[in-house]
């Protein structure tokens, strides 16, 4: 937008701020289909025309991207962000930003001169604006997806106490080598919180293992010895069994048990447990 | 070596004593805290630092290690280089494979390193001395 | 400091190694250590590396031959406190520790010396659990029969390559 329309630009904001607000927001609500509460829009809509108005009464041509530009992209992406986290679409918002065209058709004087030159510029400047809500509304989307995977990796490998002493995690799902790297860590650092000398990896619910989970399995058990503490494996199932031998994967002398049940009660017996309790007796 | 993206901010610490070892393992944590790596990959590059570090004292007669961060636009990471102008190594095949031990190590030095980290250049040749960039990114 | 203290703890000497192992510094541990084993006549040897944020393949041998040391001097070695980050280096280093024993802490290492179940003392019901003194559980049970006595013994320890 050059210099000339900008300044036209500029006192059609200030002379009907009041006539294009009501507009702006009225199309805008149309798009929404009455899921944000009016009076919400409204100040939305308001605080998008301040910082418009902000932005354009400022001298040089007018861009998104200049340093005047700042608040209004501000405006904008925060605007994107609290719909995106409101679960609107990246269209519904654009489309709030889009009605700004109709409110201005509809305080334009039609016969003025230059007006139609205004309002392609006008159009121009309001699609840049809906295009930067689009993609501010991506980058807060991809944000949030990558946190809400972050949290099911956290949530999808809990590690429990069953006994003092014996900690177990129960993993579910597919394992990838990155979940199953989380796994690891967070078991052998709960080893240490807890002071837990046994572990159990019950893999009753994993449906496939390849090479480099089981690898992984591995990797943890021979960890947890070099740390002072014994792992068990429990609930293989056949199927993995066979993948195991038909890939060649040596499990060596590590201890391998049918179910969780039974784990536990290898390691209560390996850590002494009933041992003890006929010493008890004996007393 | 290829340092050029490196950013203008290396440290160099020469290695010609035993205490050299253990002053480039603290510069390497300290930058790699910086760059916000994982503890574990910390402790795997410190680990492959403390290797390479004591190959250049003992088998490269001392040299030097520079540590710098790096970017390559989306993540940082460390890159330490280590250089001697020693005998070099004649069968690198060889010096690379596990268990292989020139006496004073469990003959992982080199092997061993290659594994804990993400990038690993090795240039040498006998009497030509031994240059070794290792590189480990942020997750 | 140039030398590691080594404490005696009844007939197990015990080393807390609290700074950045120099090379040398290991050496010297190593000399230390078999002196100290043969003067006092100890059974066991418990390392404590908890303050050891890394190991690498020297100092991971040192621990080896330290082992190797005590085993001829007649006494046990049992390296204890390793950090999971730590082990997840050494295990990817492809470093075992030949003929080490390893426990969580020194309570547990003191506990697997003395053959007193890993469990029982922290099962839910039994007496005397959760005081955390491992030192004083040791000393009730100081006259336990052999070290490696106990079902401990029977548990696979780290491979060996």
């Amino acid at each position: 937008m050059d210099i000339g329309t900008t300044t036209q630009f500029a006192g059609l904001l200030r002379d009907h701020r009041d006539e294009l607000l009501k507009r702006w927001t009225a199309n805008a609500g149309t798009g929404l289909r009455g899921r944000l509460a009016e009076a919400e829009l409204a100040r939305q809509i308001r605080e998008l025309y301040d910082a418009l108005r902000g932005t354009v009464v400022t001298e040089g041509e007018l861009t998104l991207d200049s340093p005047a530009a700042v608040e209004l992209r501000a405006v904008l992406g925060e605007l994107s962000r609290q719909r995106a986290l409101h679960g609107f679409t990246a269209t519904e918002t654009a489309i709030s930003v889009f009605a700004l065209k109709e409110a201005v058709l509809g305080v334009l004087d039609a016969g003025e001169s230059g007006s139609l030159r205004l309002f392609v510029a006008v159009s121009q400047f309001v699609d840049e604006l809906g295009l930067f809500t689009f993609e501010a509304y991506s980058r807060t989307r991809e944000a949030l997806i990558a946190e809400q995977a972050e949290q099911l990796l956290e949530l999808s490998t809990p590690v429990v106490k069953l006994w003092d002493g014996v900690v177990a995690v129960p993993l579910v799902g597919t394992l990838d080598s990155a979940r199953a790297q989380v796994v690891m860590e967070r078991l052998l650092q709960t080893l240490v919180d807890t002071g837990s000398p046994y572990a159990i990896i019950d893999i009753t619910g994993v449906p496939a293992v390849d090479t480099q989970v089981a690898q992984h399995i591995l990797k943890t058990v021979v960890a947890a010895r070099l740390m002072g503490a014994d792992c068990v494996i429990s609930g293989i199932r056949p199927q993995i069994a066979q993948t195991i031998v038909a890939l060649g994967i040596e499990f060596g002398d590590i201890v391998t048990k049918a179910s969780l049940a039974d784990a536990l009660m290898h390691t209560l017996r390996a850590g002494g447990f009933e041992l003890n309790r006929r010493a008890v007796r004996r007393d | 070596m290829a340092l050029a993206d490196s950013g203008g901010d290396v440290e160099a610490l020469p290695i010609t004593a035993d205490e050299d070892v253990v002053r480039v393992r603290q510069l390497v944590r300290s930058r790699a805290v910086a760059a916000k790596l994982s503890l574990i990959d910390q402790t795997k590059l410190v680990t492959a630092a403390s290797e390479l570090a004591r190959n250049t004292l003992v088998h490269g007669g001392g040299g030097r290690a520079e540590v710098s961060t790096v970017t390559n636009g989306r993540r940082n990471g460390i890159r330490v280089h280590f250089a001697d102008d020693g005998p070099g190594i004649a069968d690198l095949d060889l010096a690379m494979t596990d268990g292989y031990t020139s006496g004073t190590g469990m003959g992982l030095g080199l092997s061993g390193a290659r594994r804990l980290v993400d990038e690993f250049d090795i240039d040498t040749g006998p009497g030509a001395g031994t240059r070794v960039t290792v590189t480990k990114w942020s997750r | 400091m140039d030398q590691i203290p080594i404490f005696t703890l009844g007939e197990v000497l015990l080393v807390s190694i609290q700074v950045d192992l120099e090379d040398q510094l290991a050496m010297r541990l190593q000399e230390d250590l078999s002196e100290r084993i043969v003067a006092t006549g100890a059974r066991a040897v418990i390392i404590d590396i908890s303050a050891l944020d890394i190991v690498d393949s020297f100092i991971g041998r040192m621990l080896s031959t330290i082992a190797s040391i005590s085993r001829v001097l007649d006494a046990e070695t049992v390296v204890v406190g390793m950090r999971p980050a730590v082990a997840i280096t050494l295990v990817e280093l492809g470093l075992s520790l030949k003929g080490v024993r390893t426990a969580l802490t020194v309570e547990h290492g003191l506990r697997m010396l003395n053959g007193t179940p890993s469990l029982a003392l922290g099962g839910p019901r039994e007496a005397g659990y959760g005081d955390g003194d491992g030192y004083g559980d040791a000393d009730s049970t100081g006259d336990s029969p052999a070290p490696d006595a106990g079902s401990r013994a029977a548990l696979p320890r780290p491979v060996s390559d």
